[in-house]
């Protein structure tokens, strides 16, 4: 089975599929309870999100802080505009570099799936260029090559 | 420092894209880019000073021509950027697998 997909749709949209072995519940509330937040959205080894603000209701704000815990670190704001418990969620972010990054229009929807859950999250980047910038940096390759690495862990 | 609103901006051009993937072959001018992409040599030009605000090609004078290249810093920086947030989103999901773990109800573990 593969796990996780990445498709592209349109020019500017970017589409990650990815199954997980919880039911919807569970992943959507790992989404937005930043207790359960904080223990895995940690990016690469040795990161960590020391700040993690997540307002689970339209309008609410976002705002994940990473540390390199070696005094890197970057932040990521957004805000939520719509919830639909356990099935729906949509934002708007955007990283700081410290510049911050094109918005990016998020839609995330947990759908049943057997026993596990079939999260679609679909990224409307504002433009066919960022799009692009990403795809060319090899952004599907990598994924395919970790979701790889994953099947041979199990 | 390169500014990635910037990068990303001149990115959204198709043209200009093809100028970089043109560039990356190797240094060349303006007259020579004009020809292939057959515009005029000030519409070229508009696309390489964008290109070149934003950090990703330089040029250099040689006479009376001024060939450009790519800036391979600026490359790299977006490279980099993007590298972090595609292995950012792969080790997430993996960390996330095994939060969902443990957050199963506890009656499945007794379960024969």
């Amino acid at each position: 089975m593969t796990k996780m997909t990445l498709q592209t749709e349109g020019d500017r949209y970017l589409v990650v599929r990815r199954r997980f072995a919880a039911s919807p519940e569970l992943v959507y509330r790992a989404h937005t309870e930043p207790a359960i937040v904080q223990k895995w959205l940690l990016g690469p080894p040795g990161w960590s999100m020391p700040v993690c603000v997540n307002e689970a209701k339209p309008g609410g704000k976002i705002r994940y802080e990473w540390t390199d815990g070696k005094g890197g670190g970057f932040y990521l704001t957004g805000e939520f505009v719509e919830l639909v418990p356990f099935s729906r969620i949509v934002h708007v972010e955007r990283m700081h570099l410290p510049d911050p990054t094109p918005d990016n229009h998020v839609e995330t929807t947990f759908a049943k799936e057997g026993a596990g859950t079939l999260m679609t999250m679909r990224m409307t980047l504002p433009d066919a260029a960022t799009r692009a910038a990403m795809l060319s940096s090899g952004m599907e390759h990598g994924m395919e090559a970790s979701y790889v690495r994953l099947e041979e862990m199990i | 420092m390169l500014n990635l609103d910037a990068a990303f901006a001149a990115l959204a051009d198709p043209t200009r894209r093809a100028i970089l993937a043109r560039l990356a072959l190797g240094e060349t001018t303006i007259n020579e880019l004009a020809e292939p992409f057959k515009m005029t040599q000030p519409a070229i030009s508009h696309h390489i000073k964008v290109l070149e605000g934003a950090g990703l090609i330089v040029r250099r004078v040689e006479g009376t021509r001024r060939p450009c290249r790519l800036a391979p810093a600026g490359i790299a920086e977006i490279d980099q950027w993007l590298g972090m947030l595609r292995k950012a989103l792969a080790a997430n999901y993996e960390q996330l697998d095994e939060v969902l773990a443990a957050m199963q109800p506890k009656r499945r573990k007794g379960r024969r």
